[in-house]
């Protein structure tokens, strides 16, 4: 009993993670059609960014409360000026181009930004454990969980809330459906397409920077977790189906239990149980479990 | 005897020769980068073998890992330092997965297969990593190797396995050329191109994907062999999804248009990366990252097109076919 | 003449849109036979069943008497069924002989050898033979992508036609080719096909096409079929007129030929008057 309400929620917990670090790689590529490597760097950017500020503002001994604005402001900074230079120097150039290929162009700006991570903070690792053991912890059944990974899965359910309804209840939402649909039509209908693939990309950006941001007080933010977390994310939007929210949130959901289940019954699958999940998915859903159709061909 | 061969295999063969003088008169480090390169740069090929295809695998460490871990295993668990028998287990093993996993991936292109094949690699890697009897992550040492019983020590010992690399890695590279001008590998060309028509005109595109994938994998379970034999050395970094993302920047830089530009690109960047990583440890990937975008950008085709205009097989081999008239009627 | 082909109530549907119902076709060896009907009435949706793109929902399909649905595409085509694409499905990077060349490997069935050079003189020879029986051996040597949609389609129908087929589906062999190129195209086309004794069934939108090469047509309609006989009579009949002919005369005055296929289809003229 114990162990199954571990499970849940450390499932959970996982899920929330994933969720926010995977949803701007589908929301990228659902309306770019980029599968974009890069997005671990976002994430790994997000994280070191994120712990060095909150490490400089707590020796300043102010109070602890203001770094939970420290966290998304320097997520918003990350996606903002990263997803603006890299979408403005070298992604706008190669819109239309070959999906294979995108995918190594994005592998290139993941190497750079891998590289500019280590110039800027060096290769040892950052601790901003503060936020996270700030809020203390509750105990549920006798086991005691943080506070704050119950705000990281508030903020992944409000995170893909506020997503489904930009996308689908506001007016530039249903503008970038039609973009989505087709982007020859958009354009001679008037919609400033490049406009739009600007701000997803900088939107996407500053999501992985979030994700990163969020997880840094929980771990310890060394060189290469962005290459981890890149392959993660992909396990999770492949197994909902590549392009969509609510196929990034089942995917999060199947991969964070998949990996609390094997945390707590054997822990030697961890590392690799969530591409077990994957593969039995698309052994059975080839595209995943909300994939996006394909028109006629001939 | 000539004429069965064309100009790319009659250099890989004279190659076999050229490269073992080499080792005698080149400085020992030279020489150890040579070795080291060519295990990896089997990897390299066969990456760039699929991208014929249309296919790029950012998991090709998968294979280089399964053949480097089987020699190893092979020889800390059986026993076997017999590197005939080592080499044989390796390309059994890769050919052996390969062709299961097959059946999963031939059905996938694209960004698909790039990404199921990272997966499928990644899952390798949390297996090894998690595994104490295999030393985790840091992985174990593998003994010298011997030859049908043949022992050497010493200089002796080193020499024997430049030797017994440069034969077998050379000969997998004239196995994928000798692939890419066939009838197989014409089909891969059109799959790239325009799978559907492939399949209209009378076969299957999956059963050529699979071909190449498991060949692909042979070969590259024998670059892992040699280069864990050279090197002493397997751990799971082998497999990790960032060592195959190197295979593919090499196939990049290096273009489709011959099997001989790969081998010679993992040679080059090996010894860059010494020098690189010495003078300024943090910015080799930034170095690699800029040189893999502005290739794409303007060489697409990769640095051979500078060499050879034209990157296409079929255009090749024409060229050469009617070279071949040429001289038969002269 | 034997029965080639024949389809039993063949029936296909896209969730609740019907695209083909109640089609019971026969093509009997060498016969020469078009297809008329507007856009989504169901011609290319039969064609892509009875080649085994699409599987029907129901109902037969016999090859020589031997049903053959559910086949793959490729298993069809060796059997002898082959077809060309309203889109022309070409290897576009590749020229228009390695085009040919790559089509004639694979129907050679050589495509399992794995390490055999694949291209020899014998075979460049073949393909330029084959090129030049549609009058394009001047474009050997040029890519795909530099090819105006005329040349394009003739590549296309050439290479459905390497492996000598039995029955051959023309989708459109004349679209994007300006009015008074489509006779002259038709005209190497069904010469060259009548040299293999290939039956022909081809998909037409121009009525006087139709008249020209074909003694039998079949109309379709809303997935179905409206008539099929005899060209005359099919075209006199009075519900083909009011919903096929009438609809295709409208259509014709929505999209007049632009000028750019003009100018591509006068370069294949040229050609062809040099090939034939």
């Amino acid at each position: 009993m114990l162990t199954a309400v571990a499970i849940s929620l450390d499932g959970l917990g996982f899920a929330a993670w994933l969720f926010l670090a995977s949803v701007g790689l589908t929301l990228i590529y659902g309306v770019m059609r980029i599968l974009n490597i890069a997005h671990g760097g976002f994430y790994a950017l997000g994280a070191y960014s994120a712990a060095w500020a909150i490490g400089l503002y707590t020796q300043t001994g102010q109070t602890i409360a203001l770094t939970y604005l420290i966290i998304p402001m320097a997520a918003l900074i990350v996606g903002v000026v990263a997803g603006l230079t890299i979408e403005r120097g070298v992604m706008r150039h190669m819109y239309g181009r070959d999906e294979v290929l995108m995918v190594l162009v994005t592998y290139a700006i993941f190497l750079i930004l891998e590289d500019v991570t280590k110039l800027i903070w060096g290769t040892d690792s950052y601790i901003a454990y503060q936020p996270a053991y700030w809020l203390g912890t509750i105990e549920i059944f006798g086991i005691p969980y943080t506070v704050y990974k119950f705000l990281t899965i508030g903020i992944a359910l409000a995170t893909g809330f506020i997503l489904w309804w930009g996308l689908t209840r506001t007016r530039t939402g249903k503008l970038l459906l039609v973009v989505i649909n087709d982007r020859e039509i958009s354009s001679a209908l008037g919609i400033n397409v490049t406009l739009f693939f600007t701000a997803t990309f900088v939107i996407g950006a500053t999501l992985g920077a979030l994700g990163g941001a969020l997880t840094a007080p929980e771990i310890s933010v060394v060189p290469g977790i962005g290459a981890e977390i890149i392959v993660m994310a992909f396990a999770v939007i492949v197994i909902g189906g590549m392009g969509s929210i609510g196929g990034a949130m089942i995917g999060a959901l199947i991969v964070g239990f998949a990996r609390a289940l094997s945390v707590h019954l054997y822990p030697p699958a961890e590392l690799f149980s969530i591409y077990i999940v994957m593969a039995l998915v698309l052994a059975i859903k080839p595209y995943g479990l909300f994939a996006l159709s394909e028109g006629r061909k001939i | 005897m000539m004429k069965s061969f064309d100009r790319t295999e009659v250099t890989l063969l004279l190659c076999i020769p050229v490269l073992i003088g080499l080792g005698f008169i080149l400085p020992q480090w030279i020489v150890n980068y040579i070795q080291v390169s060519l295990g990896t740069g089997l990897v390299a090929i066969s990456v760039m073998t699929q991208m014929r295809s249309g296919l790029v695998s950012f998991g090709q460490g998968l294979f280089f890992c399964i053949g480097g871990y089987t020699a190893g295993m092979a020889g800390k668990f059986l026993g076997i330092s017999d590197l005939f028998l080592l080499l044989f287990l390796g390309a059994l093993a890769g050919l052996a997965i390969s062709f299961l996993l097959g059946f999963l991936l031939r059905r996938y292109r694209e960004i698909f297969y790039a990404m199921l094949t990272l997966a499928v690699s990644m899952i390798l890697f949390g297996l090894l990593s998690s595994t104490e009897e295999l030393g985790s992550t840091d992985g174990f040492n593998l003994a010298s190797p011997t030859y049908l019983g043949w022992s050497p020590e010493g200089e002796m010992a080193r020499y024997a396995l430049y030797i017994a690399t440069c034969i077998p890695a050379l000969l997998c590279a004239l196995l994928l050329h000798r692939y890419l001008r066939s009838p197989m590998g014409f089909v891969g060309e059109a799959i790239r191109e325009n799978e559907l028509r492939v399949e209209y005109l009378g076969t299957s595109a999956h059963k050529s994907v699979h071909i190449t994938y498991v060949l692909a994998a042979t070969v590259s379970a024998i670059g892992g062999v040699l280069w864990a034999l050279a090197l002493g050395h397997v751990d799971p970094e082998m497999t990790n999804w960032t060592t195959s993302g190197q295979f593919v920047f090499i196939s990049i830089l290096s273009g489709t248009g011959n099997i001989i530009s790969p081998l010679f690109g993992t040679f080059i960047l090996e010894i860059i990366r010494v020098y690189a990583v010495e003078i300024s440890p943090n910015t080799w990937q930034l170095m690699i990252g800029s040189i893999m975008l502005l290739t794409i950008i303007f060489l697409p085709k990769g640095l051979w097109s500078l060499i050879q205009p034209s990157s296409s097989v079929v255009r090749t081999t024409l060229k050469k076919s009617t070279k071949d008239s040429k001289e038969t009627s002269s | 003449m034997t029965v080639l082909l024949e389809t039993r109530n063949l029936e296909r549907t896209f969730g609740a849109v019907v695209a083909a119902s109640n089609i019971n076709i026969q093509i009997k060896a060498g016969e020469i036979l078009g297809v008329i009907g507007s856009n989504g009435a169901g011609k290319t949706t039969f064609v892509n069943m009875v080649t085994g793109y699409l599987s029907p929902s129901s109902g037969e399909i016999l090859y020589r008497g031997n049903p053959i649905h559910g086949k793959a595409t490729r298993d069809i085509t060796k059997l002898g069924i082959c077809r060309s694409f309203q889109i022309p499905q070409l290897f576009l990077e590749l020229s228009v002989l390695e085009n040919m060349l790559i089509a004639l490997i694979i129907a050679k069935g050589n495509a399992p050898v794995l390490f055999a050079p694949a291209v020899n003189d014998s075979l460049e020879e073949e393909a330029l033979r084959l090129l030049s029986r549609f009058g394009i051996e001047d474009y050997a040597n040029q890519e795909i992508t530099t090819l105006p949609q005329g040349v394009r389609k003739l590549v296309d129908i050439a290479m459905a036609t390497v492996s000598e087929p039995e029955l051959l589906f023309l989708d459109e062999p004349t679209s994007g080719v300006s009015a008074h190129e489509k006779l002259e195209i038709m005209q190497v086309l069904i010469t060259a096909l009548k040299v293999t004794n290939t039956a022909v069934l081809f998909i037409e939108h121009d009525m006087e096409i139709v008249e020209a090469f074909s003694p039998r047509v079949v109309a379709f309609y809303e997935g179905t079929i409206l008539a099929d006989g005899p060209t005359a009579e099919v075209l006199q009949n009075s519900k083909v007129r009011e919903f096929v002919i009438g609809s295709e005369f409208h259509r014709k005055g929505d999209a007049p030929p632009s000028s750019t296929t003009e100018t591509n289809s006068a370069k294949i003229g040229s050609v062809l008057e040099g090939g034939v």
